[in-house]
């Protein structure tokens, strides 16, 4: 039997990874509501703006080790312009990609933002090399100790900016013009029209919207784990299990859901096997799946299921 | 008798010609392993575009089927002292038969639920791959695996290989041809438009699906096998997700529903490649990364513009602007 430390360890760490999947999964929701599309490079979008953070905050290696970065800018303003590349890269991504192609099937535009995602990847590899690179931690000084678990300063910041993030897109959804028009959107898009909402313009702010939400989880956790150019891929699945989890067109069931997966992960690797890490996500989405959508969501939420190609 | 000397047949006939005749032409090794490499990937995209095109199923797992062939064989023939032709159709037959089984809940899913599902599928298979060491030979991989040999004729050259891997290829290409334009390809075709008409016209849609996706993993299940016993080495990294998303790559420059594309989309994305790392990346002074970055692009622009793939959307392309022009 494991100890209540280990345990409590665990479930710690859990919660911590568990804070990126619910920012990544709060990202998918915002643009499946908007747009109806499956954005597979939201996990880019955590990588880039990641990575661009590190290299403006501290001494990097650029393309294959012939240039050297070492600006050492202070971390908010090079967190701000992670956000700010992310965000970009979001918006070219929305104008060039799904805009031109919203009228094709649900399964070609996977396609394009899977394509997008090997391309944004592989561009990263071409900037940033193979090695994996870690932030420095927002502040330092001796982890806490909690009922004999350690609490790295970081995963309070994690968990405290997860909350902050969450807390300030609830607000900005419910009391912002734009937030409403949003849900004016994703709840009703023909009457959303005809009030004069333009659906492109909400596509382009939800993709703007998830891509900076994304970059944010990105540079929160890079000081946590180590951040390399092929995580994204992961991250992406991983918010898209959470999404499911929480329902696919739920924010606070995609919160919960994400939580949940990095806890249940994080006890699966440590009491049962760390090399399954990944397979444990892609259990408990067969389950959910299999059980959860076949049997009683099938009739409450159809209409959730039906946008999803049910 | 009367022949019937149709175009397409004369294409047929053309094609056949040219792949017997390339290993005189081509003495360069090197070049007819590429070609090699294009029918191993001919076969695995038939099978996705069957999937994907014809019953318009979205898989975005299926190396996870190649590299259950390639493992079968690898464990029956080096492990287990089975025949190696035996054991290469077992790897058919049993990939078809898992993918059979693992269809029937996966097959419950559609749209997006079906592609995470199949990405999942192939994460698992990986990871189980790389974690079984004693079985599979971990992250390193699988080694000696024996060459195919058939009554004491072995298959280890670079000219025997290409014979026999375009021999299994053109027998894919006429299964799935011969599938196409059959009832249960008029079945699929029907599916893919509308499964609520389908089926209230007779079409048992969920059996039909289940069937291509075991004949897609069965044909991916040969291939594998043959590239093990072509390469005598495997390992995890050879079949994971950027491998089956290069696969939907090969299928969509191809025509999704297309089953002579899939060998352009093949062709095309085999020869880019290697144009792409002896050429240009070496110019550069770039390794690896410049490879994914244009196929990453690519996929996503034919999927924009040309969602149909390179041929049958080029020539539809072409046809508007003709007749714009005549205009």
């Amino acid at each position: 039997m494991p100890s209540s430390e280990q345990l409590a360890q665990l479930i710690l760490s859990g919660i911590t990874q568990g804070s990126i999947y619910a920012l990544i999964a709060l990202g998918f929701v915002t643009i499946y509501n908007v747009t109806g599309v499956i954005n597979f490079s939201q996990g880019e979008f955590a990588v880039i703006g990641a990575f661009v953070a590190i290299t403006l905050s501290q001494k990097v290696l650029l393309w294959h080790g012939q240039m050297t970065a070492s600006l050492e800018w202070p971390l908010p303003v090079a967190a701000l312009i992670g956000v700010a590349a992310a965000v970009l890269i979001g918006v070219l991504l929305y104008r060039l990609g799904i805009q031109p192609s919203r009228n094709a099937s649900p399964l070609s535009q996977i396609v394009v933002t899977i394509g997008a995602s090997i391309a944004l990847r592989g561009l990263v590899l071409l900037a940033w090399g193979t090695d994996p690179y870690r932030l420095t931690p927002f502040t330092e000084g001796p982890p806490f100790d909690l009922m004999g678990a350690i609490l790295t300063r970081q995963s309070v910041w994690v968990m405290g900016l997860t909350v902050v993030f969450v807390v300030s897109l609830f607000l900005f959804f419910k009391y912002t013009l734009i937030g409403k028009a949003l849900r004016a959107s994703s709840a009703n898009p023909g009457a959303a029209r005809l009030m004069g909402i333009n659906p492109q313009w909400m596509g382009l702010i939800a993709f703007a919207l998830s891509a900076g939400l994304s970059a944010l989880a990105g540079i929160v956790v890079a000081p946590v784990t180590f951040m390399t150019f092929d995580r994204g891929l992961m991250l992406s699945l991983k918010g898209f299990v959470a999404m499911i989890m929480g329902g696919l067109t739920d924010p606070v069931g995609a919160v919960v859901g994400g939580l949940i997966l990095g806890v249940v992960e994080s006890l699966a690797a440590g009491l049962i096997s760390s090399g399954y890490r990944d397979a444990f996500t892609f259990a408990i989405l067969v389950v959910v799946l299999l059980v959860r959508l076949g049997g009683f969501i099938k009739g409450r939420k159809g209409e959730a299921l039906e946008r999803a190609g049910l | 008798m009367k022949i019937n000397f149709s175009p397409e047949r004369i294409a047929v006939i053309i094609f056949v010609g040219a792949i017997a005749a390339a290993p005189f032409v081509i003495q360069n090794n090197y070049q007819i392993f590429m070609l090699t490499l294009i029918g191993l990937y001919t076969m695995l995209t038939v099978g996705l575009s069957l999937v994907m095109g014809y019953a318009g199923q979205a898989s975005l797992g299926h190396a996870t089927f190649y590299g259950l062939g390639a493992y079968i064989t690898a464990l029956l023939s080096a492990r287990m002292g089975v025949p190696s032709w035996a054991a290469l159709i077992a790897a058919g037959v049993l990939s078809a038969l898992i993918g059979y089984v693992l269809g029937v809940p996966i097959f419950r899913l559609r749209g997006h639920y079906l592609a995470m599902a199949t990405l999942g599928l192939n994460v698992i298979f990986v990871l189980i791959m790389k974690n079984e060491v004693a079985v599979t030979g971990g992250p390193s991989g699988f080694t000696d695996i024996p060459p195919l040999s058939v009554g004491g004729f072995v298959f280890d050259s670079d000219v025997k290989l290409y014979a026999l891997v375009w021999a299994a290829t053109l027998a894919v290409l006429a299964h799935a041809l011969n599938i196409v334009n059959s009832r249960v390809g008029r079945a699929l075709r029907a599916i893919h438009t509308s499964e609520v008409a389908a089926e209230s016209l007779g079409v048992d849609a969920n059996s039909f699906k289940l069937k291509v996706f075991a004949l897609g993993a069965g044909y991916a299940g040969i291939a594998g096998g043959l590239y093990a016993q072509a390469i005598h080495f495997i390992s995890p990294s050879s079949f994971d997700i950027l491998v089956s998303i290069e696969l939907v790559t090969m299928a969509a420059i191809g025509g999704l529903a297309s089953i002579w594309g899939s060998i352009f989309g093949a062709a095309t994305v085999v020869l880019l490649a290697q144009f792409i790392r002896d050429k240009l990346a070496e110019g550069l002074g770039l390794t690896g990364e410049l490879e994914i970055i244009v196929f990453g692009f690519l996929l996503a622009i034919i999927m924009v513009l040309l969602p149909e793939g390179l041929t049958t959307g080029g020539l539809k392309l072409f046809r508007e602007w003709r007749t714009r022009a005549k205009q």
